[in-house]
């Protein structure tokens, strides 16, 4: 990711496009940088505490009990969320919804932009969404808002995010809770 | 302690191997085949669950070869479709399910199929359509020329270009492997020249046969199984993207450049199974290059030694392997120093002469001949190359036809 939406519509965003390549493994992305996983984990956190309506968006992959993994995920998702005092807006699926989306409650991948700017979300987690709706959601919030968007990935991460964190499983949520923790003493919240 | 380590097998009792050691550390023998037999090697080796055939030539003994794996207990679902149209939609629908599948086809038959392409990519299933190309003109031709991969380049697949039936081997295999990385996980076209490949016998280096891939692990697709409950896909009938025209438009937007982000995303994988998406071949000081790809390029080496052996003039290939994603910044690299680009083709519209001029407009500053070109059968052999240059270059032609 080059820059903080909205970028508009011509040239669309993608982060590919404009030379940026997912992290390599053990790293992280901070905009168009490849950084130090606890760098990308900071300034991730900063983020979310420091900017508007932050909201943590998970999807099916945490918010199912597909596996113990999962399970695990989904509690610290809740805690990633207590210690950053964000929102929690579901992705519980991709199927169509009837009679309309409700953006108050939900997030659709096709139309991320109603629920931001519905709910005026400055920064914002993906966290268990399946990476190609995360990769849609993402280029659409670029086009369309100023979110601040943060991918929390367990496979490779996601460019069009403004910070991508790879290979994120409990482990490394654990790490993100304990630095959360620190900058947010830091900042005096 | 002993480390112990668990050997896993598929469902044809074969040890699953990782990708490298399959590709580039089993042990390998000599066997003489032709390509269309090298695909069967390839699927039996690459724990397939599901193919579907139909038939069109060059591909047909393919497609009955996959069938025979079928009997002996390789791969887990064969038949045959109604047409190509309901060979891609069928495969499609193996591919929702969770399976690996595989099919092959040629000219008319891609042609046929084609809606389904686009479909593929969009739905991001990773199926590998073995591709054995001939003509798709009027009056009828079932001979070589690669027209059709024209009409391909811009579905959302990934295409490679074999030149050989070696090369035709380990990119199957690669293929799966690449296509079913979860941020890549769009389609691959392992495409051929048909017949030249597909029908002549050459010596290839296979690993044994007790030995396979990884199976497929759908849950580590991008887009979730449950997506794929009704076909062609629920996302397929969501009224926000297909009836709004208000707000569909970001989403059909968004979603059809990720799906050319993920082929861009599979650059570091295909470099690394295929040892690069481009090779270079010959003197690398010599200032005429052919840039080409399968059977084309084969012909430019072995002109690039005549041209040295009977004229003393150096000349060299770079060698196209991969045309989606196209190797644009290994190209412009590969030409710095080139005083003339040739581009020799198996099809009358030079569609890699295109991509070449692209890749290299404000970039590289360097002639670009689409010559020489033969299509609807014609062959290509280096005599027909070289005198093209000698004339080119103002040269006698002495011996040369």
């Amino acid at each position: 990711m080059a820059k903080l939406g909205p970028a508009g519509y011509s040239p669309y965003p993608v982060a590919m496009y404009e030379g940026v390549l997912t992290p390599p493994p053990g790293k992280a992305l901070l905009f168009n940088e490849i950084v130090d996983e606890e760098i990308a984990m900071r300034e991730a956190a900063k983020a979310m505490l420091t900017r508007e309506n932050p909201t943590i968006f998970p999807g099916p992959q945490v918010l199912y009990a597909w596996n113990e993994e999962a399970k695990e995920k989904a509690k610290l998702v809740r805690k990633i969320a207590e210690t950053l005092g964000a929102k929690i807006i579901p992705m519980y699926d991709y199927r169509p919804k009837y009679p309309k989306i409700d953006p108050e409650k939900e997030i659709n991948p096709n139309h991320p932009n109603l629920t931001i700017w519905h709910n005026n979300i400055k920064a914002c987690i993906f966290v268990g969404v399946h990476c190609h709706y995360a990769n849609v959601a993402l280029k659409i919030i670029r086009a369309e808002t100023d979110c601040f968007t943060i991918a929390l990935c367990g496979n490779s991460g996601h460019e069009d995010a403004m910070i991508t964190l790879r290979d994120q499983h409990t482990e490394e949520l654990e790490k993100f809770i304990r630095v959360a923790e620190e900058v947010k003493r830091e900042l005096g919240k | 302690m002993q480390k112990t380590e668990q050997v896993q097998y598929n469902r044809a009792g074969q040890r699953v191997v990782s990708p490298d050691y399959l590709l580039f550390e089993a042990p390998r023998e000599k066997q003489f085949m032709t390509g269309s037999e090298v695909v069967k090697e390839a699927v039996k080796r690459a724990s397939v669950d599901a193919s579907v055939s139909y038939p069109i030539t060059p591909q047909s003994e393919a497609a009955h070869l996959i069938g025979e794996l079928w009997v002996e207990g390789y791969v887990g679902v064969y038949f045959r479709g109604e047409s190509e149209f309901g060979v891609m939609s069928e495969v499609a629908g193996c591919s929702m399910a969770g399976a690996r599948t595989i099919t092959t086809t040629s000219g008319p038959g891609t042609l046929r199929a084609m809606e389904n392409f686009p479909m593929w990519a969009g739905s991001r299933l990773p199926i590998q359509l073995v591709l054995m190309a001939r003509g798709v003109n009027a009056p009828l031709t079932i001979q070589p020329d690669n027209l059709e991969i024209s009409f391909l380049l811009d579905t959302g697949c990934m295409i490679w270009h074999a030149e050989t039936a070696q090369e035709l081997f380990d990119m199957i295999l690669a293929g799966f492997v690449v296509a079913e990385q979860p941020d890549v996980h769009v389609p691959i076209i392992t495409a051929i020249d048909g017949f030249f490949i597909s029908h002549t016998r050459e010596a290839v280096m296979l690993p044994p046969d007790d030995i396979a891939l990884p199976p497929y692990n759908p849950y580590k697709s991008p887009m979730v199984p449950l997506d794929m409950e009704m076909a062609p896909g629920r996302f397929l009938r969501d009224p926000y993207v297909m009836k709004s025209n208000y707000i569909s438009y970001a989403a059909h937007t968004s979603w059809q450049f990720e799906v050319r982000a993920a082929i861009e995303r599979s650059r570091p994988y295909a470099k690394h199974y295929l040892r690069g998406l481009i090779e270079e071949f010959g003197d690398p000081e010599a200032d005429i290059v052919f840039v080409a790809s399968g059977t084309a390029a084969a012909q430019a080496k072995e002109a690039t030694l005549m041209l040295l052996h009977d004229e003393g003039i150096k000349a060299r290939v770079v060698r196209i392997k991969t045309i989606r994603p196209f190797p644009t910044q290994e190209l412009i690299e590969a030409l710095r120093g080139a005083k003339y680009v040739f581009v020799p083709e198996f099809n009358v519209i030079g569609w890699l002469e295109r991509e070449v001029r692209r890749a290299l407009y404000g970039n590289l500053d360097v002639p670009v001949i689409g010559s020489p070109r033969v299509a609807g059968g014609m062959t290509m052999p280096p005599e027909f190359i070289v005198k093209e240059i000698l004339q080119f270059l103002g040269k006698e032609v002495k011996h040369v036809v």
